[in-house]
């Protein structure tokens, strides 16, 4: 008796957790919780919003309605792994693990399920090589673009030559925080610039070694891979330190408001590189007002509106979306699956027109997938923070990366992969 | 003496106020410790659920907002008022002693004759659900903690010493914040040591340290006791909260801080007061002298965090009891 009524609460629950089967389930492995959900909540916000957007707007993408299917991974790679196993049976189109190491654990489960992955500035840098990688992509950009940019952005304000000029990248003590040291040491070869390695321990919040360090050898530039409260912590002792704010510059994981709020009109001045706009002055936040917060469909509390995280989010989903009109274009139906999704993604191609069609007009750079290419255009903009006003401001386009020095390093380390996982190279 | 010598000094200096720091941590555990034999985990959760709360109210934010506004439709987020820091903090202490009579009466209480490892595992349930707790309470956006403490490297101490080094040594960096929390520290180990030493309370308390049954047979309330111990312990953590909440603003990661005051712990033993100082001291200085001579130039840099714990381990081997420790005897 009690195993029936058991099996018949089971069933009921199941029917109301899976979706309907038209619908475009899109599984968004958040962390609301835990130590980095103040960067989780406004992402998963932002990446939620958009779908309920199309949905209420436009009927959903192409006639189905988008559905998000919400995990909770607390930013722990076990958990997200758990998340991708119990969601990707729901008909799951595309996952974005947004979390290195997750990325890590999912590239081969995603690659026998045949599912694709989203790794949008973060993740494998080297899954840019889609005839190695076929189910992952990462544009419009990646790490090593990241790093490209910072030297680029130096050398525009040295009038191109820091040949003799010291930066020093202070760095999340992990495989992502050491993710650009290759790069910025074969850039460092390529323009004469002295560079400086400065870890810090997880979490990150001593780092009065590395300042003294920084105070003492008097660096022109410093670079930052940093998360979380190392962040923040980094940007007050570079203030501490008198270290002009200006020469301090971030990769996108260490510009939000989360890491410049907390150290106040000291943290003014301070930049990061970014691969998309900043701010709410475009067409599709009156679009959110309107049919998302004042219908009460937000994801969270509508707080987070227009920062940077949650405008990363948001251009995610709007990617994603792109991705599956490509599909249902390429494959003429309107219910796609994991596969014909990837065929979306492979052949997206965003331009400066569709951008504006969604209310995004310039909200991230013009790019093209193919399949040699999953990592996108590599352009890269920079934001700079204005205390005083409490907002960012892009200071630059998006503009181009070392192409010569990235694809060198990327091909080299997706051969090694290939060659360690018996991956033919190629396009079909 | 060349700037290098200067550089090493500068680097102890730093070391001894990092020390304070983790200092400010550890007094926490050892109090509780001492007076229940307790390790409370949640000790840097407590940190951290203090400093939120002192934010919360200094910025008339109002509890529960979003939890309120989910169920009921409303768009609340503050009650349109702010508070000085003084009365901000009071308000914090009242929320911490408040916290520590519902832990006596919701927890300790049911658990009086456990095994030690049954009370260590209820504390580690505590700090889930203060995590919780106070992220529902005040949410998890990161915060700003301003009570007024200048940060920075103080300017006076530079200009003083710059003339020692030559012209590559700047002057002596201490960090403002710093000299406040170690004059912080000095006083707040001074009146726990005199309160412990000249007042009937402080006197019951290290009665119950010493025997909780011979303190039971004199008529000492161990309930009242634990509730004094766990508002003390409270009080030290709303202070560590707002130093470290200063330097990196009032986010969870904060209840992190906890994982630096265990070295301290093992190095100065968990029963002494004076112990958690001198610990702190210690590790904060050989951290950063290692990090300084060895670590950074030899092996790539980050060994503060293994190097506290490496001679913590040492002490451990020849002095299980930590440096001021009581050794235990236990006779058959």
């Amino acid at each position: 008796m009690k195993l029936t009524k058991f099996a018949a609460i089971a069933a009921a629950a199941l029917t109301v957790a899976s979706p309907v089967l038209a619908d475009l389930v899109f599984p968004s492995l958040s962390y609301r919780t835990g130590p980095y959900a103040a960067g989780g909540i406004p992402f998963a916000d932002g990446y939620a919003d958009y779908f309920t957007l199309v949905n209420e707007r436009d009927g959903g993408i192409g006639g189905a309605k988008a559905k998000v299917v919400e995990c909770e991974t607390g930013y722990n790679t076990e958990k997200g792994v758990e998340c991708y196993e119990s969601t990707k049976g729901m008909g799951a189109l595309v996952y974005q693990p947004l979390s290195t190491g997750i990325t890590y654990q999912l590239i081969p489960k995603t690659a026998a399920d045949g599912i694709p992955m989203h790794t949008m500035g973060y993740g494998r840098t080297s899954a840019a090589n889609g005839k190695v990688f076929r189910n992952v992509f990462n544009y419009p950009d990646n790490y090593w673009n990241g790093a490209s940019a910072i030297v680029n952005h130096l050398l525009e304000i040295n009038g191109g030559d820091i040949k003799g000029k010291k930066l020093a990248l202070v760095y999340h003590n992990s495989a992502y925080g050491k993710e650009p040291i290759r790069t910025l040491e074969a850039l460092a070869e390529k323009h004469g610039f002295k560079l400086t390695l400065l870890p810090v321990d997880h979490p990150g919040q001593e780092q009065k070694s590395q300042w003294l360090q920084i105070r003492r050898e008097r660096p022109d530039y410093v670079a930052m891979w940093g998360w979380g409260v190392m962040n923040p912590t980094a940007i007050q002792e570079a203030a501490n330190i008198r270290f002009p704010m200006e020469n301090f510059i971030g990769i996108w994981w260490s510009g939000s408001e989360n890491d410049v709020k907390p150290v106040g009109m000291a943290a003014d001045g301070y930049k990061a590189v970014t691969f998309h706009n900043v701010g709410s002055d475009f067409p599709i936040f009156a679009d959110i007002q309107k049919y998302v917060v004042d219908a009460g469909k937000a994801a969270g509390a509508g707080d987070q509106i227009g920062t940077v995280l949650y405008n990363r989010g948001l251009y995610a989903a709007m990617l994603a979306a792109e991705a599956v009109k490509k599909a249902q274009a390429i494959h003429g139906t309107k219910d796609i699956n994991a596969s014909m999704m990837r065929d979306g993604m492979e052949a997206l191609e965003i331009t400066e027109d569709i951008m504006a069609a969604q209310g995004m007009p310039g909200f991230g750079p013009s790019f093209k997938v193919s399949c040699e290419n999953h990592g996108g255009s590599g352009t890269v903009g920079v934001q700079q923070w204005d205390a005083k006003a409490g907002k960012w401001n892009l200071i630059s386009d998006f503009k181009p990366t070392d192409g010569d020095v990235i694809g060198a390093l990327i091909k080299e380390d997706s051969m090694k992969y290939a060659t360690e996982n018996n991956i033919t190279e190629g396009c079909n | 003496m060349s700037a290098e010598f200067y550089f090493g000094v500068e680097v102890f200096l730093n070391g001894l106020m990092a020390g304070v720091m983790y200092s400010l941590v550890a007094l926490g555990f050892v109090l509780i410790f001492k007076a229940s034999g307790i390790f409370n985990y949640a000790q840097g959760v407590m940190a951290l659920f203090a400093a939120l709360t002192l934010v919360g109210f200094q910025n008339g934010q109002i509890p529960f907002a979003h939890l309120i506004n989910t169920i009921f439709g409303t768009e609340l987020s503050t009650f349109g008022w702010t508070l000085p820091a003084f009365a901000a903090i009071l308000l914090t202490l009242g929320v911490m002693i408040l916290f520590a009579v519902l832990v006596e009466k919701l927890v300790l209480k049911h658990l009086v004759n456990q095994e030690p490892i049954i009370l260590f595992m209820a504390t580690i349930g505590l700090a889930y659900f203060m995590e919780g707790f106070g992220d529902l309470m005040w949410g998890s956006d990161i915060k700003k903690l301003d009570i007024g403490i200048p940060q920075g490297g103080n300017r006076w101490i530079e200009d003083h010493t710059a003339f020692l080094g030559g012209d590559n040594f700047y002057g002596f960096y201490i960090d403002t914040l710093d000299i406040y929390a170690a004059v912080i520290a000095a006083i707040l180990v001074s009146s726990l040591v005199l309160f412990s030493k000249y007042t009937k309370t402080g006197r019951a308390l290290r009665a119950v340290a010493d025997d909780h049954q011979a303190a039971l047979s004199v008529g000492i309330s161990l309930r009242t006791i634990w509730v004094i111990v766990w508002a003390i312990a409270g009080f030290v953590a709303l202070v560590a909260g707002i130093m470290w909440g200063s330097k990196s603003g009032v986010q969870f990661s904060l209840s992190l801080i906890a994982l630096k005051a265990l070295p301290v712990l093992m190095l100065g033993g968990f029963t002494s007061i004076p112990g958690a100082i001198v610990g702190g001291l210690i590790i904060g200085v050989g951290e950063k002298m290692f990090e300084f001579l060895i670590g950074a130039p030899f092996l790539g840099g980050a060994t503060e965090n293994w190097f506290a714990y490496m001679l913590a381990l040492m002490f451990l081997v020849f002095r299980p009891q930590g440096l001021f420790g009581e050794k235990i005897i236990e006779r058959v």
